[in-house]
């Protein structure tokens, strides 16, 4: 498993969240979660322009195996959308932190990043998730 | 408590990602399930496959008893070592296992069967067998190794015995026979499979499975999850049962009419139910489907046609040709235009004959 950068944060649902430098939000799948669904084939992007709301919905991903949601960590607007795992869903098998983020958002509360976990919180979710 | 075949200590020294299947703690993949998948259509793979359940039949009576038990008749088996699929079923005529039935000799055949239905099998054999005087015996003793692909018989050819080369290698489809293996191990080989390849299903001792396994793989073939397993037979055509069929569920309504033999005078479990059914109208039929835009068609989902609603039964992705393929139950008649409802979206399919892959390639019309 690859090291999980320092500067993300983390929902339960194994979506991770990072604050770029413009204050915008970027999304993704973390590399534990990717490894458990297997081969991604498919995923259903949300809209420019819509809104999220923080812990619902806002993509799905589809393995082989299963069809996931993907929830927002955060409220507010999503203003770019990772175009190429419309025809490349492995990106996210390939790099989960890097090329494969789902979606970039405009939030609305920072606040809520703080209900987030931490890196460190999260490596151990998952390690007790192993046991 | 999960069972464990006698490989799984390999498996999880090869980092596969084990899941619970039918009770048994089983390889899913090792790493990339699509891999896996196209070098059994493009190579050879191989699969642990020691879950299912080997059952011996024997006493004087056993084919006599075969005729009662099963839907396919087993007296288009006449040679020592043909092989048999077949439907087992109860007096409603629903699907209760379908299996595999090899033919040793009149006083001896061997069964292979599912393993999530192992025990209600075994109760239902010991059953019906009591008034045949046929014993019914599990064979636990033994795992099973499935090699398939272009490639697989030539790699298994290789490391047989050489005396037993030529025999095996012109072994014809569903037939099987005995040869010896690397440091003469005892194997049953049969020419068959659940991938729509060609290839071999090996019977091994278990305390010769592991070499067994790391012998195939040094000779070139990679080890395939169950994952590989099930998109493989999807794409061949071939059921899966609790899926495609259960004991509610009539071998017409399951395109398993190929296997039901309504020979003269041959009075087996079900055929009364079958012959009422097929007399009154099928009332669902099983068809194949290909979804062209992008989605996954999955078992569960809604499908909607002219003639009211049906299920999708087996659906996933398929590897080889890049986009999801189901079987689905639907009402029978024309079905007009077709859709499936994927999450609250409703998303025409289009109807296909299937298998929707033989021999490496898309079929015509898939």
């Amino acid at each position: 498993m690859s090291e999980i950068p320092g500067d993300l944060k983390f929902l339960k649902s194994h979506e991770w969240a990072r604050v770029e430098d413009d204050g915008l939000v970027r999304v993704g799948i973390s590399d534990h979660a990717q490894s458990q669904l297997g081969d991604l084939v498919y995923v259903e992007l949300p809209e420019v322009g819509s809104d999220v709301k923080a812990g619902t919905g806002a993509a799905v991903v589809e393995s082989v195996k299963a069809a996931s949601d993907i929830y927002s960590p955060i409220s507010g607007e999503i203003v770019e959308i990772n175009e190429t795992l419309s025809d490349k869903p492995e990106t996210i098998n390939e790099d989960a932190y890097g090329d494969g983020w789902i979606f970039l958002v405009r939030p609305s509360d920072r606040a809520e990043l703080d209900e987030l976990l931490d890196a460190n919180e999260y490596e151990e979710l998952v390690e007790n998730e192993d046991h | 408590m999960t069972d464990k075949t006698v490989l799984n200590a390999t498996h999880r020294s090869l980092g596969a990602r084990m899941v619970d299947f039918g009770g048994w703690d089983m390889p899913i993949n090792y790493g990339s399930q699509i891999e896996e998948h196209h070098a059994v259509r493009r190579d050879a793979g191989m699969f642990d496959v020691s879950h299912m359940t080997v059952i011996d039949l024997q006493g004087a009576r056993t084919r006599e008893f075969l005729r009662h038990l099963l839907a396919n008749s087993v007296d288009k088996l006449k040679v020592t070592g043909k092989a048999l699929y077949s439907c087992m079923l109860n007096e409603r005529g629903g699907v209760i296992d379908d299996l595999i039935v090899y033919f040793f000799d009149e006083a001896h055949f061997r069964l292979v069967v599912n393993a999530a239905t192992r025990a209600k099998d075994i109760a239902w054999l010991e059953q019906q067998a009591k008034a045949f005087e046929v014993e019914v015996k599990e064979r636990p003793e033994f795992a099973m190794i499935a090699v398939q692909g272009p490639n697989a018989r030539a790699k298994v050819l290789g490391l047989l015995n050489e005396n037993d080369r030529p025999r095996i290698e012109k072994l014809g489809k569903f037939s099987s026979a005995a040869a010896q293996g690397p440091h003469g191990m005892p194997l049953f080989i049969a020419r068959t499979g659940y991938t729509g390849e060609d290839g071999f299903e090996i019977i091994v001792p278990t305390e010769h499975a592991v070499a067994l396994w790391e012998a195939l793989a040094a000779a070139g073939v990679a080890p395939a999850g169950l994952g590989a397993r099930d998109t493989l037979r999807l794409e061949a055509g071939m059921n899966l049962y609790g899926q495609d069929m259960d004991e509610d569920v009539l071998p017409w309504e399951a395109n398993l009419a190929w296997t039901i033999s309504l020979d003269e005078g041959r009075n087996f479990i079900g055929r009364a139910a079958l012959e009422l059914q097929k007399a009154a109208g099928v009332p669902r039929v099983m068809v194949g489907m290909v979804l062209d835009d992008k989605g996954v068609l999955r078992h569960g989902q809604k499908v909607l046609t002219a003639n009211g609603e049906g299920e999708i039964l087996s659906g996933s992705f398929s590897p080889t040709l890049n986009k999801a393929v189901a079987f689905a139950r639907i009402p029978a008649g024309a079905p007009g235009d077709v859709r499936v409802d994927i999450r609250g979206r409703e998303v025409p399919v289009r109807l296909v004959k299937y298998p929707f892959v033989r021999d490496g390639k898309p079929c015509e019309g898939i």
